[in-house]
This record gives C-alpha cells, sequence and structure tokens, in this order.
C-alpha cells in the first residue's frame, strides 16, 4: 500500500488546522454560511437531512487495518455507531457534529487519511479495480497510476473549480469492475506491441443525462497518461459550461462538440502540453509503484479445501474469487445481510473486518463500488476460519452478484436530495428473493436503486435499476432494464409507467419470473433481456 | 399552517421553532404563519441555525403533520432505523411518515 512521505503528511496536517480555524471562526460568527459551506464541502462535510454528513476519501478503494480501525473507532465515538460504505468505494458518516469535525479529520489525518476533495467541483477520489494487483487478468496494477493521479488531482490550482464536479476510474483488466465508462474520464491499462499505455474514455456518467463514456484515444503511453488527462481537463475547464449545472459535467460537453472535435482539440492541447514537458518523471512513478510491489507470498501452499460444512462450500462458491497466486483466494465480504441496509456497517464490523485483514489479508482491505469489502490476499487455508467469524457477526451472507446484492443509495431516509426512499425498497426485494432461494436460482443479477435521478445507486447500470420519483408527494418507483456497468456496458431502459413500493417489488419478480421460463442454457438475467428485447418483460410487467 | 425547520449550527441536528427558541420534538412546532422566513434569517443570522425553510404542515391531535415525506422524515428520522430515531420506544411509525 502507499505510504504517506512527509510532504503528503504535512499537506494533510495542514489542511486539518486550516479547518479547525475555519470551524471556530463559523461558530464564533466571523464567517458566515454562504462563506463557510464552500470551506466545508471541500472538507467532505456536507449538510444533510438529519445532520451534517461526512464523506471519507478511501483512495481507489484500498484500505489498511489500522486505517478500517480508525474508521471504526469514528463510527462509534463521533457518530451513531455505524458507517455508510458508497458507490464511490469511500465512507460516509451521517451523524456528524459540526464542532466535532475538525477532531475527526485529525484523527483520519493520523491514519494518512482525509476528506479532500469528496465534494466540489474538483476531482473527486480516483476509483479502480477492487482486485487491483490480485486479478489473474489484469495486464498491470492500476494502483500506481490510481495513486499517481491522486498526488496529481490532490489540491491542484487549475482544477479546484472546474464546471462541475469530476470522477476518474483506473482499470487494468478486460474485465470491468469499476464501472469505468461511466466516470467522466475512464482509463483502461493495456498492453501494445509488449508496452504498457492505456484506452481513454471521457465523458461518461449517470445522473440525470446518462452516457456512457466514447473511446477518445485508443492507446497513450504510460509516460502520456498524466499530462492527456491533464489535456482532456484543460478543454472542459475551458469550454465546459459553467452557466447551468445540468448542463455543467465534461458528458454534455463532448456530447455538444461531438467526439471527433473534442478529440482534435484534446490532441491540440496534448502537443502543447508535450512541447513544456510537464509529464511527471519516471522517477516518481517508481517510487510510487514500489508501494504496491508484490507481497511476499508463501510458496507451496494448497489450492485444496475441505467443504463438508455445506454453507461453508456455499460462501466459497459465491463469494470467494480465484487470485493470481496459487494458494491464495480474494474473499468478499457482502454487506448486503438479507433484510439489512446496504452498505452499512457497524462500528464493531469494521473494526472486526479491520482485524480480520490484519490475521488474514497481508494486513489490507478493499471497498467495492457495490458497497462490499474485500479481503485481497486470504489463504485458502484460512478460509474456513475467516468464514467462521464473518459468519457469527452478520457479515457471511453468501449473495455476491445475486439479486439480494442490491447497490442502494441512502435515498430519502438520510438524503436532502432524493425524492424516494431506496433502502427499505431493496429490504423488500432481498427478503422476498432469499426467503424461497429465488435469488441462487436466479444467479447473477445486479439489481441498483437510486432515491433521485442523481443516480448515486446506479440505477441505469443496473440489470434491473429502480429509480425513485417523486408523484405528487408520495414515493414512486420507475423500472429500468438492461444497463451493465460492467465491460459490456449499457443504459437501462425504462419498462413503462412507475409503481409504489409493493408494485415494485411485485414487478421485479415478474421480470425475475419471465426470465427463469425463457432462460437458456448459461444466460443471466441481462443476456436474456438482451436476447428477448423489452416487449416480453413489458407484457409480463404490465400485462 | 407553516411551520419553520432547520439545523442546530453547532450540532446539525434537526430542529423545529417552538416560538421561544428551537425545539428537536416536531410536536412542539408552531405555526409561524408569515412570519417564517424573517425568523429563520433572525435565528441564522444569531448563528443558532443552519439552512432553515419554511414548510406547510396540518394540525393534527398528534401535533403538526408536515405536507411533505421529506419533511416527515426529517421529523422522525430514518424510517429503517427506528432505533435512531426521537421514539424508538414507539415501534414502526412508517405508517405516519408515508
Amino acid at each position: 500500500m502507499y505510504q504517506y512521505d512527509n510532504y503528503d503528511q504535512a499537506m494533510v496536517d495542514a489542511r486539518v488546522a486550516e479547518f479547525r480555524d475555519q470551524v471556530a471562526r463559523r461558530l464564533e460568527g466571523k464567517l458566515t454560511e454562504e462563506q463557510f459551506r464552500p470551506l466545508r464541502l471541500m472538507n467532505g462535510l456536507y449538510l444533510q437531512l438529519h445532520a451534517y454528513m461526512l464523506r471519507v476519501a478511501v483512495p481507489y478503494g484500498t484500505l489498511s487495518g489500522k486505517q478500517m480501525r480508525m474508521l471504526g473507532h469514528i463510527a462509534r465515538k463521533y457518530d451513531r455507531g455505524y458507517g455508510h460504505f458508497t458507490t464511490r468505494q469511500n465512507i460516509q458518516y451521517n451523524w456528524i457534529k459540526l464542532s466535532d469535525a475538525p477532531d475527526i479529520l485529525a484523527d483520519l489525518a493520523s491514519v494518512e487519511m482525509h476528506a479532500i476533495q469528496t465534494s466540489g467541483n474538483c476531482i473527486r477520489n480516483i476509483s479502480s479495480d477492487q482486485y487491483a494487483g490480485v486479478a489473474a487478468d489484469e495486464v498491470a496494477d492500476p494502483r500506481p497510476w490510481a495513486e499517481l493521479l491522486r498526488q496529481w488531482s490532490s489540491f491542484h490550482p487549475e482544477f479546484s473549480y472546474l464546471p462541475r464536479k469530476f470522477k476518474i476510474a483506473v482499470i487494468a483488466s478486460a474485465q470491468d469492475r469499476a464501472a469505468m465508462r461511466l466516470h467522466d474520464i475512464g482509463l483502461e491499462l493495456v498492453k501494445k506491441d509488449g508496452v504498457i499505455g492505456a484506452r481513454v474514455f471521457v465523458g461518461g456518467g449517470m445522473g440525470r443525462t446518462p452516457i456512457v463514456a466514447p473511446e477518445i484515444n485508443a492507446f497513450i503511453t504510460e509516460d502520456e497518461i498524466i499530462s492527456y488527462v491533464e489535456a482532456c481537463l484543460r478543454v472542459y475547464n475551458r469550454y465546459g459550461r459553467r452557466d447551468n449545472k445540468y448542463k455543467a459535467r465534461i458528458k454534455i460537453l463532448v456530447h455538444e462538440l461531438g467526439v471527433e472535435e473534442y478529440r482534435r482539440q484534446v490532441a491540440e492541447e496534448f502537443a502543447h502540453m508535450k512541447a513544456l514537458g510537464l509529464n511527471p518523471p519516471r522517477e516518481e512513478l517508481a517510487r510510487i509503484a514500489a508501494h504496491f510491489a508484490t507481497p511476499a507470498y508463501e510458496s507451496g501452499l494448497s489450492d485444496d479445501l475441505d467443504r463438508s460444512d455445506p454453507d461453508f462450500a456455499l460462501w466459497v462458491d459465491r463469494n470467494v474469487t480465484a487470485h493470481k497466486q496459487p494458494g491464495y483466494a480474494i474473499a468478499n465480504i457482502s454487506l448486503k445481510p438479507i433484510g439489512g441496509i446496504p452498505g452499512d456497517a457497524s462500528a464493531d464490523q469494521i473494526e472486526l473486518m479491520a482485524d480480520l485483514a490484519e490475521r488474514y489479508s497481508l494486513d489490507e482491505l478493499r471497498v467495492t463500488h457495490a458497497q462490499n469489502i474485500v479481503l485481497p490476499y486470504v489463504k485458502k487455508a484460512d478460509l474456513y476460519a475467516l468464514w467462521k467469524e464473518l459468519e457469527a457477526n452478520g457479515l457471511g451472507e453468501p449473495n455476491l452478484d445475486l439479486v439480494t446484492d442490491i447497490i442502494a443509495c441512502p435515498g430519502l431516509d438520510y438524503c436532502s436530495l432524493a425524492n424516494a426512499r431506496s433502502i427499505p425498497v431493496a429490504q423488500k426485494i432481498a427478503s422476498r428473493f432469499a426467503s424461497n432461494g429465488r435469488d441462487a436460482e436466479i444467479g447473477e443479477l445486479k439489481l441498483k436503486i437510486s432515491g433521485c435521478i442523481n443516480a448515486c445507486g446506479h440505477h441505469h447500470a443496473g440489470h434491473i435499476g429502480i429509480l425513485g420519483v417523486d408523484r405528487k408527494g408520495t414515493e414512486n418507483y420507475q423500472l429500468l432494464l438492461g444497463g451493465s456497468g460492467a465491460e459490456d456496458c449499457s443504459l437501462g431502459t425504462i419498462t413503462g409507467p412507475g409503481f409504489d413500493e409493493n408494485g415494485i417489488v411485485d414487478a421485479v419478480e415478474k421480470a425475475t419470473d419471465l426470465y427463469l421460463r425463457e432462460r437458456t442454457e448459461g444466460e443471466r438475467f441481462l443476456d436474456t433481456y438482451r436476447r428477448l428485447g423489452m416487449a416480453p418483460f413489458k407484457e409480463a410487467i404490465y400485462g | 399552517m407553516k411551520i419553520l425547520t432547520a439545523n442546530d449550527l453547532a450540532t446539525g441536528d434537526v430542529v423545529w421553532w417552538a416560538g421561544d427558541g428551537w425545539s428537536r420534538l416536531l410536536e412542539q412546532a408552531v405555526d409561524t404563519g408569515a412570519d417564517g422566513e424573517d425568523i429563520g434569517k433572525r435565528e441564522e443570522a444569531a448563528r443558532h441555525v443552519v439552512g432553515a425553510y419554511v414548510v406547510d404542515a396540518e394540525q393534527t391531535a398528534d401535533g403538526p403533520r408536515p405536507a411533505h415525506i421529506k419533511e416527515r422524515i426529517r421529523g422522525l428520522g430514518p424510517t429503517v432505523r427506528p432505533d435512531l430515531t426521537l421514539k424508538p420506544e414507539a415501534g414502526d411509525l412508517t405508517a405516519w411518515v408515508i
């Protein structure tokens, strides 16, 4: 894992001191809310439906045991005993006192963490593949580039006041586990003629205008990545709309200019930047990459597993993923207990996961955009002991990628922007499908729920998506089918008129019943939908 | 009726204007008539609260009931965590919210 150098630590410590002073001045009346609001947002502190909410950055979703333990400590000491892992691999606390915020940031800084750039019109936390460094199918480890981008974008003076927020994802596998093409910039590391470089996708996103990012450049070399990304941002910063926040994202600029013209302008800017020699030195990438060196794996470990406990075998089949190193496995911890709140974990659970990472996973965890946790370095011989502890503490749900492994935004239960509640719908769907084992029978089905059009719950990218809307003051839910955030990226299509809370659960069941009747060997729900099209699903749902 | 809500500046708690100060209890909210916005601005300037705004509500036997579900959830707390509401002992209050 990357560890702060003196510059990193000094920057974060200075920001804590600065924010402590700003909070004191606000409470003393020396700053108005109008003056203070952008300052608190720069430190991830929102005012939400019930209280202040703090969003803490988890760079590309990677945490050490010590950092995870601190997240549990914050949940217990400053919040109400829990935290919420988000669809951008971060964590949010829902009940923060303004007067406590500086102490929380100081606690975070003590473990090399912060909440900088988790809000505002700047480059947000870089997201990545939760299996980075351990996936058998990756061409390179994306984390050094994600870290380089993090350092480059932190306090970047030119990009601190962009037209709108800006999200970047980096992956290095053909299999996209990070919804890369639904980011403002998506980078896919690839190898061409033995040379590492990147495909560059620009102008993707969800929200009210969902767009799958088009490819802007099929290959830039690894030395050019930062400069090229900077050129992409410069064109956006110059021409992105600032007069209308709903048209201010880069996806609108790319769409309105057209891909060819945007590509041409970026190329022109890139040529200018190359002449200036602004690429970071190779030594810096090498310095960062050294932090992500292959760990000292034990050799000669067995790949055999004792599967005599059927519940353990089920969990292995569902939640354990192949590791590139013989004798090791990637263990996925579901934060989706049936009837629970997607992405929530108690302080006790967070601390337990920190302990388990230290004992079983070379002191490392990952947060996934699907709101689960990954232990990336577990010896197969340790899986049973690990599972026993997870199971005993409400963390052993064997439902990765099933219909019960639902992404849900906080919705109207917590969010002041939401139009409808997301969590109760997720709970009802999970309970119905788990009660008769149909979740396992259906297999992979990614269901994603947003409580408003801002799409924090990624409803556009769900095989089944649900969007909560406000219809004359009451909650109403639209159903979408056919979305995907993976390498077969697509946007869901609305089926028709919306439903009330119980009606949407019935509608999901009707759609999956049709799938079960019509599927062919090996077809996922998404495959069957793509083969049959919307009409039979519409008939099944409304007919 | 019109009632006034805000968040306590230091703690962030949801509060309701109770006539002579702020209360965390929605049932203590009073009808501000046409004065809500002025009270909100005055209280924000005094650094008691932040984000004050007026909402429509109806008076019921149990006290004011906001017209929109968003403020009903503000008044109760998250419907999915009754243990964190102001009335955890009251059991399922979802029906009141919906």
